[in-house]
């Protein structure tokens, strides 16, 4: 194993956990200020994704298809909203389950018969094909590099949003008290429509820029949904900054175990066990770091309480 | 006999009606259909006393089911080919015999529910939900790559499992099977919630601290009642797996889970018989959307989405017109 290899696989962690945050910020925006479970998150990631592709192929242009890709998972997110998840804020956690896994299936099974079930490719654009030269003689794909940076670009405006902006003083007072704030003339529906739309757009640029490196299906957001869980889980729930680290950690601890426990194994048994040991611990050793986190931080490494 | 008590005794013997008809009707197909109602009734059942009963919403149910799954499929892929199991420190043998397939699912199941439980219900509400979903999702991942039991392509079971005196693969021969285990399972459920530990279960989803104020800790009560729940619903698998003759990681996806949920909501939360109206209105939507159009999940989320806003006692409860229990 060589220094260069690992350094690429810290990086790959580094770029899952990015698009991670992406997707889990949006959750645990929507469940620290408007108290809301939604499985249906992994949708408007799939939305994303597909938007982006369609229009790309239409156009030819990867960069309209960002664009198309925000604009739909934000559309999608409002307009699901407005018609339904407005009327859950009130209800238990199980009904806001519920609820939002029938919107996965009415979102598959309309994006399936939108666009059929074969997965749609989506290639990188020109301006970020090719690899670039790290420091240190790494060769890197540039357009996971280019991932990495955007991600961290939007997580900065996220933070300052969040911190530093008359929308973000909104959306943290809604979190602490939303009898206050509606008193004090802030259109409360109107904030969480924007906070529900601004999570969805959030996931569908993780799923546009994710696009074109996977391949582009039906339900392709829900590994991605379970792997957001397990991040806001190890972060702690409504927590923006423990779901950057959280996600840094999940994605850099899933990519080097997958690329570091066979290897492991191999050093003490044959090398097809070892693979197969190696491959199956590594698929749950994201889990396991959950399950420790929890055992000793029952509400995540940065959660105030559940 | 109340209402719902009426509607109870409806809904099995009309289970059980339409199997016997279809049978003599010549049509194994819908008896098929039938066994698969009692099944999915059962793995809800399972389900309905760690969410009805205790408060308890798991959406890691699928890692019970699919348990099950593999307990019958792992022990008839030894039993044909001959190979034990395990030959230290004690030799396990595989087996067909259902007798001994259900024990060893049971217990596979219990004791996953008891490592799974005993860490999540450190936690409550949403983080339980997410806890016990990704735990399922850790056994899935770990069903896909583990290639000795088939992996991804899932493991066939050549011949279905065996019953002392009965034809396991004449179709009504199973459903009866099937229906008996539904039934016991339900009388079980029944007595359990009316029980001292179900008056329990129930006091820790209603007002945890005037549990503890009688001096009940509430965490050991929940951890039987998920335990249990866990153990009946991977009953359900191991006749899920032997109904298929097939078992496979999709058992185990978070799909399953939230199909289970979807039976015990659709007809009642913490209804007796709840999860017999939701599998069975599930199985007829899905027959029959099915046979409309191929992408019968979306009017089906629609209903579902309907029913969650519209009416949240389930079909039971407009049914019914009761209260929601508790």
């Amino acid at each position: 194993m060589s220094l260069i290899l690992l350094i690429e696989q810290v990086l790959n962690g580094l770029q899952l956990g990015v698009m991670l945050f992406l997707m889990a910020a949006g959750l645990t925006l929507v469940f620290g200020v408007m108290g809301l479970i939604n499985l249906a998150h992994g949708s408007l990631y799939m939305v994303g994704a597909f938007a982006c592709a369609a229009v790309a192929a239409a156009t030819g242009s990867f960069w309209l298809g960002l664009a198309a890709s925000l604009a739909a998972a934000a559309g999608a997110g409002a307009l699901v909203e407005i018609t339904v998840i407005r009327r859950l804020y009130r209800r238990d956690h199980l009904d806001q389950v519920l609820a939002t896994f029938a919107l996965i299936l009415i979102f598959s099974e309309s994006v399936r018969w939108l666009f059929g079930s074969f997965p749609l490719y989506l290639d990188t654009p020109p301006l970020l094909a090719g690899a670039v030269t790290l420091p240190g003689g790494i060769e890197y794909p540039l357009y996971r590099l280019a991932i990495i940076v955007a991600g961290l670009v939007v997580a900065t405006g996220l933070f300052l949003l969040i911190g530093r902006t008359r929308l973000g003083v909104r959306i943290r007072a809604g979190e602490s008290d939303r009898e206050m704030i509606a008193a004090l003339g802030v259109d409360i529906d109107r904030l969480y429509t924007a906070v529900f739309a601004l999570g969805a757009a959030l996931a569908g640029f993780a799923g546009a820029m994710v696009g074109a490196i996977q391949s582009v299906q039906v339900g392709m957001g829900e590994p991605v949904l379970i792997l957001a869980f397990v991040v806001i889980v190890i972060g702690g729930v409504g927590s923006i900054k423990g779901a950057l680290i959280g996600a840094i950690l999940v994605g850099v601890t899933d990519t080097l175990g997958r690329f570091l426990l066979p290897i492991a194994f191999g050093a003490v048994m044959e090398p097809s066990a070892a693979t197969a040991i190696g491959a199956s611990l590594a698929s749950m050793l994201i889990y396991i770091l959950m399950a420790l986190v929890l055992v000793f931080r029952p509400t995540g490494l940065f959660g105030a309480g559940a | 006999m109340s209402r719902e008590t009426a509607l109870n005794a409806a809904l099995l013997l009309g289970l059980l009606g339409v199997a016997l008809v279809a049978m003599a009707a010549a049509e194994p197909f819908i008896v098929t259909l039938a066994t698969k109602v009692a099944i999915l009734a059962l793995a809800g059942v399972g389900l309905n006393i760690a969410l009805g009963l205790g408060g308890m919403v798991s959406f890691g149910h699928a890692a019970f089911f699919g348990l099950g799954g593999y307990a019958t499929g792992v022990l008839a892929s030894h039993a044909l080919n001959y190979e034990p199991l395990m030959e230290t420190p004690i030799l396990i043998e595989g087996t067909t015999q259902m007798l001994v397939i259900w024990p060893v699912a049971m217990a596979l199941s219990g004791v996953a529910a008891l490592a799974i439980g005993a860490l999540s219900l450190r936690t409550s509400g949403i983080f339980f939900i997410m806890i016990t979903l990704a735990f399922a999702q850790m056994i899935y991942y770990f069903a896909i790559s583990w290639p000795a039991y088939g992996g991804e392509d899932g493991l066939s079971i050549y011949v279905r499992s065996e019953f002392p005196g009965l034809d396991t693969l004449d179709p009504i021969q199973f459903f009866a099977i099937c229906f008996a285990l539904l039934c016991l399972a339900l009388l079980f459920s029944a007595m359990l919630a009316r029980s001292r530990f179900g008056l329990a279960l129930s006091g820790a989803r209603q007002n945890e601290a005037r549990l503890r104020a009688v001096g009940i800790g509430p965490y050991g009560v929940r951890l039987i009642a998920f335990v249990i729940s866990g153990m009946i619903t991977g009953l359900a698998g191991a006749l899920f797996a032997d109904l298929n003759r097939f078992v496979s990681p999709s058992m185990l996806d978070w799909h399953t889970s939230g199909q289970i949920i979807v039976f015990v909501i659709l007809g009642g939360v913490g209804r007796l018989c709840g999860p017999v109206a939701g599998a069975g209105l599930y199985i007829l939507l899905e027959h029959n959307l099915g046979g409309l159009t191929e992408f019968w999940q979306a009017p089906f989320g629609l209903l579902l989405l309907l029913v969650v806003l519209f009416a949240p006692g389930g079909i039971i409860g407009l049914l019914a017109r009761g209260r929601r229990h508790g």
